[in-house]
C-alpha cells in the first residue's frame, strides 16, 4: 500500500478539493445504502410498521415536527430520511449495474468494429449514430412504454441508451491501437484474433472508460429519477429516489415542500459527489492534460 | 531436395485497390532465399519492400490484395493458404522484427509475459521450461540479468536492448525465416551495428534464413548474401551482393551506391539520385525510372525493360546496363 500512498495519484488527490469532496459524498452514499436499512427503525415499504396518523408529518425543526421523523413524513406516514436510505440504495443498484451492462456490451461492440472493420464496422456505428441523434431520456421513454415498466425494464433501457459512449470510444482508441507495431507484432507471432484483442487491445484501450463510467452512473441515476419521475421508471413497491420526488410533487403546492425537496436534494449530492470525482479522475487519467 | 529454396517468391502481385486508382505496391516481383542466406530487399521509401514482407505472412488487409504469384515455403503455396495456415506459419516458421523497438512492444505487459507468449502459442513446452528457454533467448541476444529483466517493462529498457529483446522473441519458436523490416533504422548510429552483427551471429547458429528489408545499402552489404533492389514495386536488379556492390549494372542501383557517405572523400558533395519517385498509380509508359536516369533513351520512354542477366551474377531491368567499371 505505500506503494499508491507515494503515487503521483494519490499526491494529486490530497491537493484536490473537488476529488476530496466528490469521494467524501461517494463513501457517504455508499456507506448510506449499505447500512441503510440498520440505521432506521422503519422500513418504510413494510405497510405494518406505518402508521396513518403520521403522515404529513412536517421536518422536526418545524411546528408539529417529530422527533422520530426528523425529515418529515409523507401522506402514508413513511419516513422521509428512512424513504431517502431505501430509495438511493435502488436508485444506485440501477446505475451501477446499467453502468457495467453499458460499459460491457459498448466496449465489445467497440472493439470489434474497431479491430475487423469494414461492413461489422458500418453496421454498429450507424446503429451508434442514430441512437446519439435522440435524446436519451426519449429513447429510454419509448422503450419503457414498448416493454412496460420495472427496474430489469429500467435497466435494459439504461444499456440501450448508455453503450454507445463506450462503443465509440473504444472504436477509436483501437482504431489507433491497431496501427501500432505491438499489435502487427502479436499478428506475425501468429495470434489468434481473439487473443489480440484481449490481450494486446483491451487492456490499452481501458483507461478513458474509467472516466466516462464515473460520470455515466450520475447521469443514470439522473436518467432513472426522470423516467419515474415521469411514471414509467421503477414500481412504486420498489421507489427510487426519483420516485419520492414524483410521490411529493404532487403536494408540494400545498405546502407539504418537504416529501420531494429532500430526496431531491440527495440526488442532487449523489450527482455532483460523481461528477466531482469524475473531473477528478479525467484531468489525472488524460497524459495531454498533464 | 537439397537444392529447393527454402522460400521461393514467384511473380508476387500485391494491388492496393484505392479510390484514386489501383496501387500496385508489388508487381510481379520473384526471389529466391535458401537455408541459411541472407537476401536484402532494398529501395526507397515508397518501392513496395514492406508489403513484399506483410505479404508474405499473409498479413495485407483491405483494400490491398495478394492479386497472382506464389509465396512457397518449402513448396507450400502461401498465398493460397487458408488463414487457420497461415497462423501456424506465423511466429513459428516465419517470424518478424520490425523497425520500432519503442512500439513494437506492448508497454503493458511484462518482457516476460510477452515471451512466454510467443512460446504458449508454437511450443508445447511447460511453464518452466518456457522460463528457462526465455532466459536463454535474452542472454544469447546480450541481455545480461535475464532471469531478473524478464519482470520488466519495456520501458525500464533502452531502445537498443529492446531490440534485442524483439529479435529474441523472434527468434524463440526457432522460426527458418525472419523477416526483418528496417530493424536499425529507428536506433543510434552507434547500437546499429551491434545488432547487425547480433542478428547475423543469432541467424547463422540457428541456421535461419533472413530477409533484410531496408533503404540503407551499407547495412545490406554487410549482412546480405545477395540483393534484391526494388523500384516502384518491381525488381529492377538482382544479383550476389558483391557483384551488385561492386559493379551494379542498373542505373538505379548505381545512384543508391553513389548515396551512401564515404568517408575516404569527405570533401566531395554527396551525389543522391535526382528527382523523386513517380506517383505509384499513374507510372509512366515504358521503364519507371527513366524521369531519373542519367542514361534515358527514347527506347526507355517506349518499352519497359525486362530482368536479364548482366555480368556476374547480376540480372537487371534496364535497356541500356552499366558494365563493369563504367560510370553512370
Amino acid at each position: 500500500m505505500t506503494g499508491f500512498f507515494a503515487s503521483e495519484f494519490f499526491h494529486n488527490y490530497r491537493r484536490s478539493s473537488s476529488a476530496i469532496i466528490g469521494s467524501a459524498l461517494m463513501v457517504v452514499f455508499a456507506f448510506a445504502v449499505i447500512a441503510g436499512p440498520f440505521l432506521v427503525a422503519q422500513n418504510p415499504y413494510d405497510i405494518a410498521s406505518l402508521n396513518l396518523m403520521d403522515s404529513y408529518k412536517p421536518p422536526v425543526w418545524l411546528p408539529g415536527g417529530d422527533a422520530q421523523f426528523w425529515l418529515g413524513t409523507d401522506g402514508q406516514g413513511r419516513d422521509v430520511w428512512a424513504s431517502i436510505l431505501y430509495g438511493a440504495r435502488i436508485s444506485l443498484f440501477i446505475g451501477l449495474v446499467a453502468m457495467i451492462a453499458s460499459c460491457t456490451i459498448g466496449t465489445l461492440l467497440g472493439l470489434i468494429a474497431g479491430f475487423y472493420g469494414g461492413i461489422i464496422d458500418s453496421v454498429i456505428m450507424r446503429i451508434a449514430d442514430i441512437q446519439l441523434s435522440f435524446p436519451s431520456i426519449l429513447i429510454a421513454l419509448f422503450l419503457m412504454s414498448a416493454v412496460g415498466t420495472g427496474v430489469d425494464k429500467v435497466l435494459i433501457a439504461l444499456t440501450a441508451v448508455g453503450w454507445v459512449v463506450y462503443a465509440r470510444t473504444v472504436r477509436g482508441s483501437t482504431l489507433s491501437e491497431i496501427e501500432k507495431e505491438y499489435v502487427q507484432a502479436a499478428k506475425v507471432a501468429g495470434l489468434p484474433n481473439h487473443k489480440i484483442i484481449r490481450k494486446h487491445v483491451l487492456p490499452n484501450v481501458l483507461t478513458p472508460l474509467i472516466v466516462i463510467a464515473t460520470i455515466q452512473v450520475g447521469t443514470f441515476v439522473l436518467i432513472e429519477a426522470s423516467l419515474s419521475f415521469l411514471g414509467v421508471g421503477v414500481p412504486i413497491t420498489q421507489p427510487s429516489l426519483g420516485l419520492l420526488i414524483k410521490n411529493g410533487f404532487d403536494v408540494l403546492f400545498s405546502g407539504l415542500w418537504w416529501t420531494s425537496v429532500f430526496p431531491g436534494v440527495a440526488i442532487m449530492m449523489l450527482v455532483f459527489g460523481i461528477n466531482l470525482f469524475g473531473d477528478f479522475l479525467r484531468d489525472e487519467l488524460n497524459p495531454r492534460l498533464k | 531436395m537439397t537444392d529447393q529454396p527454402l522460400l521461393s517468391v514467384r511473380d508476387l502481385r500485391t494491388y492496393f485497390h484505392t479510390f484514386s486508382g489501383t496501387v500496385k505496391a508489388v508487381d510481379g516481383v520473384s526471389f529466391e532465399i535458401g537455408q541459411g542466406e541472407v537476401m536484402g530487399l532494398v529501395g526507397e521509401s515508397g518501392g513496395g519492400k514492406s508489403v513484399v514482407g506483410f505479404s508474405i505472412l499473409g498479413l495485407i488487409d483491405s483494400p490491398g490484395k495478394i492479386e497472382g504469384g506464389e509465396i512457397l515455403l518449402n513448396g507450400k503455396d502461401l498465398a493460397a493458404a487458408s488463414e487457420a495456415e497461415l497462423r501456424e506459419v506465423r511466429g513459428r516458421e516465419i517470424s518478424m522484427v520490425f523497425q520500432d523497438p519503442m512500439t513494437s512492444l506492448n508497454p503493458l505487459h511484462t518482457v516476460g509475459r510477452q515471451m512466454d507468449e510467443v512460446l504458449r502459442l508454437h511450443t508445447d513446452l511447460d511453464a518452466k521450461a518456457r522460463q528457462t528457454a526465455c532466459v536463454e533467448m535474452l542472454e544469447s541476444v546480450g541481455i545480461s540479468r535475464a532471469a531478473e529483466r524478464l519482470k520488466a517493462y519495456p520501458h525500464q529498457f533502452s531502445g537498443g536492448m529492446r531490440q534485442r529483446v524483439v529479435i529474441a522473441i523472434a527468434l524463440l519458436a526457432r522460426p527458418r525465416l525472419i523477416i526483418a523490416d528496417e530493424p536499425t533504422t529507428a536506433l543510434d548510429v552507434t547500437i546499429q551495428s551491434q545488432i547487425l552483427k547480433l542478428m547475423r551471429s543469432q541467424i547463422a547458429e540457428k541456421g535461419a534464413s533472413m530477409i533484410l528489408i531496408t533503404h540503407d545499402l551499407a547495412v545490406v552489404s554487410e549482412m546480405a548474401d545477395h540483393i534484391t533492389v526494388l523500384y516502384c514495386g518491381k525488381v529492377v536488379e538482382r544479383g550476389h551482393t558483391r557483384d551488385l556492390i561492386e559493379a551494379p549494372s542498373h542505373p538505379y542501383t548505381r545512384g543508391l551506391i553513389d548515396s551512401i557517405p564515404d568517408t575516404e572523400n569527405r570533401h566531395e558533395r554527396l551525389s543522391q539520385v535526382p528527382g523523386t519517385v513517380p506517383d505509384i498509380r499513374n507510372l509512366p509508359k515504358g521503364c519507371n525510372f527513366q524521369d531519373r536516369c542519367p542514361r534515358a533513351q527514347a527506347l526507355c520512354a517506349e518499352q519497359e525493360p525486362a530482368l536479364a542477366p548482366q555480368h556476374g551474377s547480376l540480372y537487371a531491368a534496364c535497356h541500356f546496363p552499366l558494365k563493369p567499371g563504367e560510370a553512370a
